[in-house]
């Protein structure tokens, strides 16, 4: 039943953005699993489409972001102006109570602010002048940011890196999704003609039946067995911190989900781990095995499955 | 191929010749030069061939060299049976084994050899650095042996080591139920060959000019001992040797035989209980503090108070003494004692003859004449020194007169003359006079260096008493020990010195270590193992009641240890589902498709499917069948015999 639904949203996606399917896949796995997406790749090939469109099709409310190197905390979190008619200060709350929001080029933004929006995303609360409010459930953050080593921006640290659930990189779509794209209408103009393919009861309900997707024993030790071979190797800066773990897990279930299966397999773990592994795990500088592009595909050809 | 007969991988060759090279480095020493030569020839010929992978050289060639060698042991020893001639043609043997080793069974056999060619070491020495150098060979050896069980892949050097240091490990419990529970003989196991302890220093049953500062180059250990209560002052320290009566004008000699004792001797103050260890000197003489109360069994205490054993020492011996520090000789003197205690011979040392007539002359009675002589050493200018000028026929006279300068024999053989001209009994008392507390161990140790030589007089109502006259010279050498009496530029051993104090506190703590070994280890005698069984609640024990309970033991050490091995085997055994898959895989792996160990098992199911359409039905099922049960929620306990049935049922390549 989910996996129709779910099957629906993808296709839905598809249609505006061309060629991507695993990209989508993979968001769609990080929302059911109710993890934090971060989309990074070049200016133009479709990041904040992406996040629009996901925003859209999950028939959520949606706010956008757009982080700029001036911007400061009250300006996502809300502000509290003073209200002559009752004599009280009232607060007004910023585009961060909206159930999705897109945080885009987050890495433009000062550390300050993106602290602001982090902490946020960990608490799913906010805490103003002294009073903490409750976020909007579900409450997704979709950022999009350059590539760090691009003019003008504050690249995220691994702390912060480590509250999204996964990050996915886009790419050069190939030559017949170019194609299609160039012959085709704007894709922003295709966004207001999508329906949306969930009920917010229904998004809920592949959530909770995310979380109930079984685990075997024999999984969690090749889980395992994954985040202590990147805690020992030493071609690793450092291993896989426990919350990666429960990350991996959790993404594991939705793609289990996703591809209509009750339980994990070790294939849904090596499908997600591209995303969940690749903004957390860096490759030692005098490692003359593996290089960065490739940290995930290592991970997984070294480990073998017990 | 068989096993046994595949070649041999050069890293294992290597090992070998290593081990080898190893265990035969202690015997370097005691074999023939030629045999060394030899066997190092054949060594490098081994290496040579190894290295160029070259052919073993010809049979005949070996008989050759073997012949030859065995000729040339038997023209070296006399003899090709017995310890010296055994080990080298052992050796030689080993060497030559070499040149045939083409296989790994020729290689077992040399490993073994190695084994037993450790034991042979200890024939020679077993002292600690002999036990730690050749545990450290057993080692290298049985890390030889883990590369023999690879083939042309070696483990390397840390495995090996690794390895080799695990086994030894587990064998440490078996090692010491063998050790305290194996039947001891009493005696040594092999008859040890009448020259093995023909190089020892040691007191000898005579005494000449020179004879005993000889000893003074040695740092070899006399005897250990440990004291009951605290260590009597340096000045009673006389370890009582051979007593020598009969004087030929040069050279002083002991009774061989020594008649047993007979006469009452009042002693009196506390009794001094203490245990001696000497070191064998294949002499009879068990030394004891002056003067003993009784003899240990069964050596026997004599009428001079020698005590004496049975049998030459020629193996370390311990044994509980008791003396007394003050003693009185209540009997008489016996008309043919008398005459040997006054014995000089005609003609010889006359110009002592007559100063000793002058000198009893001019006082009142024999303790008087015998103050004046002491006083005579101590007045005059006598000096004590441990390069004593050498002397001619009538070493006395020359002594007295003209060179005025000796070690304790010197004047001990001095005072005696002197006594015995002047009509007082005396006789020539050998031993050791001091020795070193090791306040580590806390037990004295006793030097050769130590060796000293003093005499005893009889007093008409006195009975006999010491007089050292060395003390008259050199009251250091008694109160202080021959370090502090020999004279700083004279040379004596670094031990006995004792410049550094570290230097000092690192020999005595070696000293110690050694002792221990000695007392615990080396002691270990059929004795103190039935002491043991006894504290034990074993009483009466016999050989066969000590066998029955090794083998017990060792069988009990034996199940435990293996227990816990195939604990540990169990523990890391894959559980029943995971064997049948990996069955499943291999069957597939025969098939053509071989998985990958990170590959999953759907994953896997749908390329061997695609590579073996015909079988892709079967796998599947199968594939599918593990995925449940392995990850799936519904466990059931016959599955995985469901599975194996499967498994087992799909056709094989």
């Amino acid at each position: 039943m989910h996996r129709e639904q779910i099957d629906n949203v993808v296709k839905q996606i598809s249609q505006v953005i061309l060629g991507k399917e695993r990209q989508i896949r993979l968001s769609v796995a990080c929302l059911l699993a109710r993890g934090h997406l971060l989309i990074e790749d070049i200016p133009g090939v479709g990041k904040t489409t992406l996040a629009h469109t996901l925003a859209a099709v999950l028939g959520l409310q949606f706010q956008r972001i757009q982080f700029t190197s001036d911007l400061l905390p009250a300006d996502i979190l809300g502000v509290s102006i003073y209200d002559r008619d009752s004599g009280k200060f009232r607060f007004h709350p910023g585009p961060i109570f909206s159930q999705v929001i897109l945080a885009d080029e987050v890495n433009r933004a000062t550390p300050k602010t993106q602290s602001a929006l982090l902490e946020a995303m960990e608490e799913h609360q906010v805490t103003a002048e002294g009073e903490t409010r409750p976020l909007p459930e579900p409450f997704f953050v979709i950022a999009t940011q350059n590539p760090s080593n691009q003019i003008g921006t504050f690249p995220l640290p691994e702390s912060q890196l480590d509250r999204f659930l996964m990050r996915i990189e886009l790419g050069y779509p190939d030559a017949g999704a170019e194609r299609a794209l160039l012959q085709g209408a704007d894709r922003r103009d295709l966004l207001p003609k999508l329906t949306p393919a969930l009920q917010p009861a229904e998004l809920a309900a592949v959530q909770t039946a995310v979380r109930a997707v079984h685990v075997s024993s024999a999984l969690l030790d090749y889980l395992q067995a994954l985040v202590d071979y990147s805690r020992k190797s030493p071609d690793y800066v450092s291993g896989l911190s426990p919350r990666a773990a429960l990350a991996l897990l959790a993404a594991a279930r939705a793609w289990a989900l996703m591809e209509g299966r009750n339980q994990v397999l070790p294939e849904d773990l090596q499908a997600i781990v591209p995303g969940v592994v690749g903004h957390r795990l860096f490759v030692a500088r005098d490692s003359t095995r593996i290089n960065g592009a490739a940290v995930s595909e290592n991970l997984i050809e070294a480990v073998p499955i017990p | 191929m068989n096993a046994a007969n595949e070649r041999l991988h050069p890293g294992q060759v290597g090992w070998l010749l290593f081990a080898l090279a190893l265990v035969t480095l202690p015997h370097v020493e005691r074999l023939p030069w030629w045999v060394t030569l030899l066997a190092v020839t054949l060594l490098i010929w081994r290496i040579y061939i190894t290295w160029h992978a070259l052919h073993m050289p010809p049979k005949w060639l070996l008989f050759v060299i073997a012949g030859g060698t065995i000729g040339g042991i038997y023209l070296h020893y006399g003899r090709l049976l017995g310890r010296d001639s055994g080990v080298t043609l052992l050796v030689v043997m080993l060497a030559l084994k070499l040149l045939e080793m083409a296989a790994l069974r020729d290689a077992m056999v040399l490993v073994f050899l190695c084994y037993f060619l450790v034991i042979t070491n200890f024939l020679y020495s077993q002292t600690i650095p002999t036990a730690l150098y050749l545990l450290l060979v057993v080692w290298v050896i049985t890390a030889t042996l883990i590369g023999f069980q690879f083939r042309q892949q070696q483990p390397g050097f840390r495995y090996q080591f690794r390895s080799a240091g695990m086994l030894l490990l587990q064998s440490v419990p078996l090692m010491l139920v063998l050790f305290v529970l194996f039947p001891r003989v009493s005696g040594p196991l092999w008859g040890m060959p009448q020259d093995a302890l023909s190089g020892t220093t040691g007191l000898s049953d005579e005494m000449s000019p020179g004879s005993v500062s000889k000893l003074l180059t040695s740092d070899a250990v006399a005897l250990r001992a440990t004291f009951r209560s605290e260590v009597p002052r340096a000045n009673q320290l006389y370890w009582r040797g051979p007593v020598m009566w009969d004087f030929d004008g040069y050279t002083w000699t002991a009774s061989r035989l020594g008649n047993q004792l007979q006469r009452e001797v009042q002693r009196s103050g506390n009794p001094i209980e203490y245990t001696v260890t000497v070191e064998p000197h294949s002499r009879r003489w068990l030394f004891a503090l002056d003067l003993p109360a009784r003899a240990p069994a069964p050596a026997r205490l004599t009428g001079d108070f020698q005590i004496l054993s049975p049998a030459p020492v020629s193996r370390r011996t311990r044994y509980d003494m008791v003396s007394h520090a003050n003693w009185r000789d209540n009997a008489e003197l016996q008309s043919f004692e008398k005459q040997r205690a006054l014995a000089l011979p005609a003609r010889s040392n006359p110009r002592s003859a007559a100063l000793a007539e002058r000198m009893r002359k001019g006082v009142a009675d024999d303790r008087a004449y015998a103050a004046a002589v002491l006083a005579m050493f101590s007045n005059q200018n006598f000096y004590y020194t441990t390069t004593p000028p050498l002397l001619g026929t009538n070493p006395v006279d020359e002594f007295l007169f003209s060179t005025k300068a000796g070690f304790c024999e010197h004047y001990a053989s001095a005072f005696a003359v002197l006594m015995r001209a002047g009509g007082v009994p005396a006789r020539v008392v050998t031993g050791y006079q001091g020795g070193e507390v090791n306040y580590v161990g806390a037990y004295l140790t006793v030097r050769q260096a130590d060796a000293h030589a003093w005499t005893e007089v009889w007093f008409t109502n006195e009975g006999w008493v010491r007089v050292d006259p060395t003390a008259a010279v050199s009251p250091n050498r008694v109160e202080s020990g021959i370090a502090a009496a020999a004279p700083q530029s004279e040379s004596l051993p670094r031990q006995v010195r004792g410049e550094y104090e570290w230097l000092q506190r690192a020999r005595m703590t070696w000293d110690s270590a050694t002792n221990s070994w000695n007392q615990l280890v080396l002691e270990y005698t059929q004795e103190r193992q039935f002491q043991l069984m006894e504290r034990a609640g074993i009483d009466n024990a016999t050989w066969q009641k000590l066998a029955t309970i090794m083998f017990m033991l060792a069988t009990a050490v034996t199940l435990v240890i293996g227990l816990i091995m195939l604990y540990r085997v169990r523990a890391q055994r894959p559980d029943p589902l995971v064997h049948a898959y990996n069955r499943f895989c291999a069957k597939l792996a025969r098939h053509g498709v071989t998985r990958h160990p990170s590959e999953g098992p759907v994953a896997f199911s749908r390329r061997a499917g695609a590579t073996r359409p015909d079988l892709r039905d079967l796998i599947e099922t199968i594939s599918a069948f593990y995925v449940q049960l392995r990850y799936g929620s519904s466990a059931s306990a016959t599955g995985a015999k469901e599975l194996m049935a499967k498994v087992n049922a799909f056709p094989s390549a």
